[in-house]
């Protein structure tokens, strides 16, 4: 605990950052940690070349649009708190935690979870899922095989399949409920060791 | 209710000649209806006359008596399912056990005796097997695999502390005198506890099913039970091997020994099933040849798995059911879509039928003065200890895996989980196997098992549902399949990985994507088939999926609305084409079945106009003044249903049953298309009229229209070609069919743009009805060689498709051109059949 406590005191914000992310001190001097070791050039920040360094990541058919939510307003660069914060999304809904009547919804709430999902396939951020965007995001993610007509058929399906208001689009409300019966919360999270 | 007393007579009707015709076998009363050894001497009376015919019941007995118990289960089990009311809150495993009660009192009250019971060897060899090739086969295997580590533990550790403490405990119980006087000791104990372990996934699938639990739940649930079957057997084996030593022997070596045959056998076991799944895997990607049985392959290796574990003294549950979840992938991707679809029905037959039986006969055997002894203590506390050492065991390993898991099992899943440790007749099955000799109280130890089987079955069966629904455990709500979700998920787990990489932990998802991978790189490899490996994408087989569904449905609804009028409007060829072929070849449809339909609405015209123009016609022309609705419809169907090359193949052909499978006739259907549009095109581009129908005439015709010019350059053969108005056609055809038997002369509905005779050969529609002996007799195979010769491959004809649109006023006004105005009005609903399916999916959707 000695160490988690040396690295806690590195971190300018961390009180706020547990109370924001819901993070225990222990996964945030672990981030911490992880977060410099990828900062190969002790710069205090993050650049989406950082990313790319990752070996595995790199494989990823849609780590283009992962790294891209991380640097989502445009600049190059991530300080460790918009880091923690985007990790936040991902860690799995707690259920014995009490909840205050008028807090607003915790990161990992299942809205903004869908919310990180949805800002994945919308490349130009106009609140939409163009059937192009779409096109773009199967074919990263489907294999060679599938020809380009198969993949815009499999596109326009999936998007008759939301949308409701017959745009050629589907808006974030209509991701939401045409994601209604999948249990986000399994698929959106993953396990911080401690 | 009503159904109740129609229930009993059948049932008594059936077993009372069940019985009867056991009564007539006075001979041999120790044969059993699913004992195989029978003594069938037959009498070795001298003859004095000929019999015409005699009574031979001891050469059938076996099998006729096997024959008829396997009717009468499925009969409890129709029963059981009719009853609608009753089964609505009775689980069926414990109407059909009740069942088994009725009947074996039934052959009680006739044979004073205990005839019929379920014995081991048939259990564990006929019954059992094929049951637990099912549910491997049928797996849900990712939810599986991510679960294992769980399942594991609660089958591994769940069971041996069942065993343990439940054996203790009734040792202890026993020391203290709860039982009177029982010759037993600490490993008999034991080996009860050990055989009482084992949660019987029959009984659990029974009731979850019906009950509809969430997944994570049923998965942990069903696959403990499926798991802790192979444990349970192994530990039995362990403890009875111990009892044999006696008490003395048994020193820490022995013990260790033990321990360590206990895994052997075990992952020896499941060791055995995955090499029968890699074999498996291997011979379907060559079976394809002999499709007929390609399905039976999997049956065949699936009971030798068993088989052979069980030969080598390793775990045969564990063996088949690891069997069946490797091999179901490689198997479905390997085998033609029908054998697929055989292998699943037959499975579910078998292991359907047999789960009945044996439930069935858990009742039978129960009616037997024999096997019943009663001790109050003895049965009261092992039921009482089963299920506390169940809840035990359950809450504490669960708490030990919430430390792990990324969502928690809540405790409300872990009551039921508890509840749903269901006994079946994996424990009878092993109590009835005890050696009496060794174990002196078997009896007891049999009915008690008996008793806590029913019990577990029939009580907590009964209560499972209304315990469930009142605690409010998450349901599965049955959802349609959508595409989107798959899309997503997929997303989500490219996701999960690329966190997981971030953060630079090793998690779940890591060993899942290096699986995925070691799996595409090698084992598909390996053990799938080169076309099979091709389109696997998981995505797109939902999508195809999904465009089957609606193909069907369309369909369905078409024949709803009437089906004449579903047919005219050519629908049903299009979905049929798309079924075939996928949506590739989509876009192209349209075009075939306008011409087509163009083509029969112009029938009677063509008899009004043209008086039969040959004098060998008249038989035709008998044909054609019956001409009436349903031969207009029969006709349609003629041309558009693509005629296969191998129709002269009988329903009762046994080696085959497939038509339309070669990629030749694949690729001819799509080139026969191609030409049309072609055709249809181009004629459109010159200002021709273009629906004519080609014959070929012994002499030459009448009427040649403008066409002819645009192709005249092209010889066929001798033959003339002629290009008359649509209306000569059948007489042409009746005319070729038998002045020129080597010529195929079919009536050929094109548009007149190019008439490239090179690809006559191929391209012919369909003959007539009349035609269709002359043609297959006469044999006029099409030439290989002129298809090869095709200066379109298909790829490059594909491009084509994209012109459908522009097309499709240009066919619209050709019709309206040639065809009489009725035809216009049939023709355009269909045309744009692509977006009003569209508009129906989306209408279904909303």
């Amino acid at each position: 605990m000695g160490s988690t406590s040396s690295t806690l005191s590195k971190i300018p914000n961390a009180d706020e950052l547990i109370q924001e992310t819901g993070f225990t001190s222990a996964h945030l001097a672990r981030l911490f940690e992880r977060f410099e070791a990828l900062d190969k050039d002790k710069k205090g920040y993050l650049s989406p070349q950082d990313f790319e360094a990752i070996k595995e990541l790199a494989l990823n058919p849609i780590c283009d649009r992962i790294i891209g939510a991380f640097f989502s307003s445009g600049q190059e660069m991530l300080d460790f708190s918009s880091f923690v914060r985007i990790l936040a999304h991902f860690r799995p809904i707690d259920n014995n935690r009490t909840k205050e009547p008028n807090s607003p919804d915790p990161i990992n709430s299942r809205i903004n979870k869908l919310k990180f999902a949805f800002q994945l396939y919308d490349q130009d951020k106009d609140g939409k899922i163009s059937r192009n965007e779409l096109l773009q995001v199967l074919r990263a993610m489907l294999e060679k095989q599938v020809t380009e007509e198969q993949l815009e058929s499999i596109a326009d399906r999936t998007i008759q399949e939301a949308d409701l208001d017959r745009d050629d689009a589907i808006s974030f409300e209509e991701f939401r409920k045409s994601l209604e019966k999948v249990n986000i919360d399994h698929k959106m999270s993953i396990r911080f060791l401690r | 209710m009503v159904l109740l007393p129609r229930l009993s007579l059948l049932l008594t009707i059936l077993s009372v000649f069940g019985t009867l015709c056991r009564a007539n076998s006075s001979g041999s009363s120790s044969s059993t209806a699913t004992e195989s050894e029978t003594a069938t001497t037959n009498t070795s009376t001298t003859l004095t006359t000929l019999p015409i015919v005699t009574w031979k019941w001891h050469h059938i007995e076996t099998p006729y008596l096997v024959a008829l118990w396997v009717l009468v289960c499925w009969l409890c089990k129709l029963v059981v399912q009719l009853n609608t009311r009753l089964k609505s809150f009775f689980p069926e495993s414990g109407l059909l056990i009740i069942c088994g009660f009725i009947l074996g009192g039934i052959v009680w009250g006739a044979d004073k005796a205990q005839t019929f019971k379920l014995t081991p060897r048939n259990f564990f060899y006929f019954l059992l097997p094929q049951i637990i090739l099912d549910t491997g086969y049928f797996m849900p295997n990712k939810l599986f695999f991510s679960n294992l580590g769980a399942i594991l533990v609660h089958a591994v550790i769940g069971t041996v502390w069942n065993a343990g403490a439940v054996g203790v405990s009734l040792w202890g119980c026993w020391l203290g005198g709860a039982m009177g006087d029982l010759n037993i000791g600490l490993l008999q104990f034991l080996l009860f506890g050990s055989l009482l372990a084992a949660v019987d996934p029959v009984a659990v699938i029974a009731v979850f099913e019906e009950v509809h639990v969430n997944e994570v739940l049923f998965i942990w649930v069903f696959g403990e039970s499926l798991l802790n079957d192979g444990v349970t057997v192994v530990l039995y084996n362990v403890f009875d091997a111990f009892v044999s030593l006696g008490g003395e022997k048994i020193n820490a070596g022995e013990i260790i020994k033990g321990i360590v045959s206990f895994f052997v056998v075990s992952f020896g076991g499941s060791a055995i099933g995955v090499i029968f799944a890699i074999i498996i895997s291997l011979l379907t990607k060559y079976t394809g040849k002999v499709q007929i049985i390609e399905a039976g392959f999997i049956f065949v290796l699936g009971y030798l798995s068993y088989l052979t574990a069980e030969m080598l003294s390793l775990s045969a549950i564990l063996s088949v059911t690891f069997c069946g979840v490797c091999c179901q992938k490689y198997v479905n991707a390997n085998m033609d879509e029908k054998s697929v679809t055989a292998v699943r029905y037959a499975m579910k037959v078998f292991a359907n039928g047999s789960e009945t039986m044996i439930f069935v006969f858990l009742g039978v055997t129960a009616i037997d003065s024999v096997i019943w002894v009663w001790n109050t203590g003895f049965i009261c506390l092992t039921i009482l200890f089963a299920i506390i050492y169940r809840f035990i065991g359950v809450f504490t390993l669960t708490w030990f895996l919430n430390q792990y898991r990324l969502v928690p099992i809540e405790v409300i899943d872990q009551l039921v989980m508890s509840y749903g440790g269901l006994r079946g007749a994996v424990a009878y099955g092993l109590a009835a196997s005890l050696d009496e000799t060794r174990i002196p109280e078997k009896n007891l130890i049999i009915s008690t098992t008996l008793i806590v089987v029913y019990f577990t079955v029939v009580i907590q069966g009964l209560t499972m549902k209304p315990i469930v629904k009142w605690l409010k455990v998450k349901r599965v709500e049955p959802t349609d399949l959508k595409l989107i979700e798959k899309v997503n998920n997929r997303a989500c787990e490219h996701v999960l990985a690329a966190m997981e990489d971030i953060v630079g932990r090793i998690g779940d998802n890591w060993w899942t994507r290096g699986w995925k991978r070691f799996e595409d790189t090698y084992i598909t490899w390996f053990l799938m088939k080169p076309e099979a490996r091709k389109n696997r994408d998981y995505l797109f087989s939902i999508f195809h999926k999904l465009n089957m569904e609606d193909a069907v449905n369309y369909v369905t609804e078409g024949e709803k609305r009437g089906s004449l009028g579903f047919l005219r409007s050519g629908e049903g060829t299009n979905v049929d084409f798309e079924k075939k072929h996928g949506m590739e070849f989509s876009g192209v449809m349209p075009d075939i079945t306008s011409e087509l339909d163009f083509g029969i609405d112009n029938v009677p015209v063509t008899s009004i106009r043209n008086p039969v123009p040959s004098v060998s016609l008249d038989i035709h022309e008998q044909d054609m003044k019956s001409m009436s609705e349903d031969f207009n419809a029969h006709h349609l169907l003629q041309q558009n249903l693509y005629r296969s090359r191998k129709n002269h193949r009988h329903k009762y052909s046994r080696s085959d049953f497939t038509i339309n499978q070669s990629e030749d006739e694949v690729q001819e259907i799509f080139q026969r298309t191609m030409r049309n549009r072609l055709e249809s095109f181009k004629s459109a581009k010159m200002g021709v009229t273009p629906v004519k129908k080609i014959t070929k005439h012994p002499k030459p015709n009448h009427k040649m229209s403008n066409v002819k010019t645009t192709d005249k350059s092209y010889p066929y053969g001798d033959e003339d070609f002629e290009f008359s108005e649509a209306d000569s056609a059948y007489s042409g055809d009746g005319a070729a069919a038998r002045g020129s038997p080597p010529v195929r002369a079919p009536p050929y509905s094109l548009g007149g743009g190019i008439e490239n005779p090179a690809f006559m050969p191929e391209m012919d529609t369909p003959p007539p009805p009349w035609l269709t002996e002359a043609e297959t007799n006469t044999g006029v195979a099409p030439s290989q060689r002129a298809q090869r010769q095709l200066p379109w491959s298909p790829t490059n004809l594909r491009r084509l498709a994209p012109l459908r649109l522009s097309n499709r006023s240009t066919d619209s006004f050709v019709m309206a051109d040639v065809a009489a105005a009725p035809d216009s009005s049939d023709e355009s609903p269909k045309e744009p059949s692509e977006e009003e399916r569209d508009g129906q999916r989306d209408g279904t959707h909303m």
